[in-house]
């Protein structure tokens, strides 16, 4: 049994925890305005954008932290961090990857993302973000032959600044929340994705994040359009490497979807949760909001989430155009001492609005799970309805799980549907699973993709593998 | 390959077996027989390792002390419990639970696993050597299953596994003569030398189609009795209370 423990320990001892050795170009400490002009000059910005940054910090200083949240953290000094540090090695940009710093690919290999595989095994294109500069992007040459663009924040600025400038803030704008707001002013980079009309991106468009630098908030910023009749399917990938220090994200993601046009966006999160006292970990409060603008468009979120110290977000759909659709599928995985409050808001504006719920939330060990969702039908949403499944599954007897959706339907003509249930895995059911010779982590494994399986089914294939693994992993020891 | 020395055990403060004895010999099927409560289900949680209990005893499998094996290290020696109640998993199907279980199986004894292909051959062959119906694998495992169809499909997996001792807890009880057919001709066909049948029962009726080679009488935690069929036969006729 000793033996067995030991093994279960270091499987449990986070895989990608290390970091890279590169010299970092890093803004100084602190956040203040010529942080922010040091931002936008490095990278080479226009006024506009300066100006979208700075109006955002204006309105940044007037706001309070919230902290109507379940999981209560720290509190952060925001003049103790740093706002921007990129590889030294990106002042000459790689024209391609063989032009790249080998330690980065190093990373990467770790991570078990080779880029050249990954992107010629698997079809996808990858955009991958090293700490805040986008370092590779590949297969732009097959998307731009269809129109697509799909590159970094950054260059999106610099080569489409018509398109950043109509659309970057339409969704969430530079007024919105406290860390929104704070990603306004201080982004550094990001995904950009823009589908012209009636395209169907002929493959999965893929980012992974990672966390390097210490000391280092990242503020993503990824902006996805699908203009009329087009179909983008959307992937993010996240792990992180080890620190002590608990490292915030505060990431804002803008979908839009113009008539008829469908955005897929599926995430796969799995950032360093902090050991296995609750020490150290990332701090995941990421804004995610699509805006279905046009009449039938369809935005769909399938989210995967077992990583982080805490994780805090709620992507939401704005049913906007007539016939739109929203939905949401979430799998939240909380172990040892992590904590989330995490689900949806649908709101329903336009006429023959439907929106869709799934969410899977499991607990285990000491950790404290919340589902906190908004279905709000509005007065002019006339025939729009919504459904939600709620499901919990506790594991063992020290974690938490609790429920709150909100429910606002102003319109008679319009009705809602909430289904909630909390189970647990039985002592019975594992016995079984063990008499057919699965150990322990296997069965609980098997049980737990059971579970999510309507949601592991939204998943695109290549990563439905990958995310029924990590379910496995993400509850090692757990039991027993 | 099996056996039992003074097996003493307790659950809850509540000593269940008393010192039973039994020997079980490759290729033997013996039936284990007794009154509500006599210790029948115990007996079988403690040969496939369900925990709870505080045991005292000595149990050997093929030459192993089976006692200090975990639950899936017994089932990758070839121990196999059909459940009295099999449990439900919902959301797995009942393909995917089996292929994970040969496979977790295969990968303990160092064999190769089945691939998808390899694995529905071996399906399609066993149901309808048991007349299963395959639908019944697409559904999720025991989920809204009737109580036949959870015992089918218990013997089903016994056949697709193929144990070398195999351990059926009650599951004659609550079957139609249909579903009992089918659960003694998988027994029968999985009958050979090498493979050796523990059968928990309450009635004789089950013995009828399966034949055993020994016909033990549990009561009040031991064996008080042992003999062949005859001794099925006469249980049946005396009732378990007079039975001495």
């Amino acid at each position: 049994m000793d033996s067995r423990q030991k093994e279960i320990d270091s499987l449990k001892d986070y895989k990608y925890g290390f970091s890279t050795d590169i010299e970092n170009t890093k803004a100084p400490k602190g956040l203040n305005e010529d942080v922010i002009k040091f931002i936008s000059n490095i990278k080479k910005e226009p006024q506009w954008m300066l100006d979208f940054r700075l109006k955002a910090f204006e309105r940044f200083k007037q706001l309070k932290e919230p902290d109507w949240q379940k999981p209560k953290y720290p509190k952060i000094d925001y003049q103790d961090l740093y706002y921007y540090s990129a590889p030294k090695s990106m002042k000459d940009k790689p024209k391609s990857l063989d032009d790249l710093d080998p330690k980065l690919l190093e990373t990467y290999k770790k991570l078990g993302i080779p880029l050249q595989e990954q992107a010629r095994l698997n079809g996808i294109a990858v955009d991958a973000v090293f700490d805040s500069v986008s370092v590779a992007t590949t297969f732009k040459e097959e998307l731009t032959k269809q129109g697509i663009i799909f590159c970094s924040m950054s260059e999106a600025i610099q080569k489409h600044p018509e398109l950043v400038k109509k659309y970057l803030g339409s969704v969430i704008p530079t007024t919105d929340h406290f860390f929104a707001t704070l990603n306004s002013a201080v982004f550094t980079d990001g995904s950009f994705v823009y589908i012209p009309e009636n395209v169907k991106c002929p493959m999965e468009l893929s980012t992974y994040f990672r966390i390097n630098a210490s000391e280092t908030g990242q503020f993503e910023r990824t902006l996805i359009i699908a203009d009329k009749g087009s179909y983008v399917s959307y992937l993010e990938g996240c792990t992180a490497p080890m620190r002590d220090e608990n490292q915030l994200h505060a990431a804002n993601v803008e979908l839009i979807a113009l008539d008829d046009a469908e955005i897929k966006y599926s995430t796969v999160q799995n950032w360093y949760p902090g050991d296995k006292d609750g020490k150290g970990g990332i701090y995941n409060f990421v804004t995610k909001r699509g805006l279905c603008k046009g009449k039938n468009s369809k935005i769909s979120w399938t989210q995967v989430e077992t990583g982080s110290a805490i994780t805090w977000k709620y992507p939401s759909c704005i049913l906007k155009g007539d016939n739109s659709i929203g939905e949401f599928y979430s799998i939240a995985i909380t172990n040892n001492h992590q904590k989330a409050d995490t689900g949806t808001k649908m709101i329903h504006l336009g006429k023959n609005t439907k929106s869709k719920i799934i969410s899977k939330g499991i607990s285990a060990g000491k950790s404290d799970m919340m589902y906190r969702g908004l279905v709000d039908i509005s007065s002019k949403a006339d025939n729009s309805r919504n459904f939600t499944q709620c499901d919990s599954l506790l594991m063992g007897n020290k974690c938490g799980a609790h429920t709150i959706p909100y429910i606002k339907n102003k319109n008679l003509k319009s009705n809602i549907e909430h289904e909630a249930t909390t189970s647990k895995i039985s002592d019975e059911q594992l016995y079984y699973c063990n008499q057919r010779g699965l150990n322990q982590e296997e069965a609980v494994s098997l049980i737990v993709n059971g579970f999510c399986k309507e949601v592991l089914q939204q998943l695109p294939m290549e990563f439905a593998v990958e995310a029924q693994k990590l379910v496995g992993i993400s509850l090692e020891g757990s039991v027993g | 390959m099996l056996s039992i020395e003074n097996l003493k055990a307790k659950i809850d403060e509540k000593e269940i077996l008393k010192g039973l004895n039994l020997n079980i010999k490759p290729g033997e099927v013996h039936a284990i027989m007794g009154p509500n409560g006599s210790g029948k289900s115990t007996l079988s949680n403690i040969l496939s390792g369900k925990k709870g209990y505080e045991i005292n005893g000595k149990v050997t499998f093929d030459g192993e002390n089976l006692l200090e094996l975990e639950t899936e290290e017994r089932a990758h020696k070839g121990i196999f419990l059909a459940f009295q109640y099999p449990m439900e998993i919902p959301g797995v199907n009942t393909n995917t639970f089996l292929k994970t279980s040969i496979n977790a199986i295969k990968k303990a004894r160092g064999e190769k696993e089945l691939d998808a292909i390899e694995f529905l051959k071996l399906i399609k062959e066993k149901s309808a050597e048991l007349k299963f119906d395959e639908k019944i694998l697409n559904r999720q495992l025991n989920v809204g299953f009737s109580g036949g169809e959870k015992k089918k499909n218990e013997i089903l997996q016994m056949s697709i596994l193929n144990p070398k001792l195999s351990i059926l807890d009650e599951t004659d009880s609550g079957l139609d003569i249909d579903a009992l057919r089918i659960v003694s001709e998988g027994v029968n066909s999985l009958r050979n030398k090498n493979n050796s049948f523990l059968i928990i029962t309450h009635y004789q009726r089950l013995l009828d189609y399966i034949k055993p080679d020994f016909v033990h009488v549990l009561k009040n935690g031991q064996i008080i009795k042992s003999g062949d069929f005859e001794l099925a036969k006469e249980l049946e006729k005396v009732g378990y209370e007079d039975f001495n």
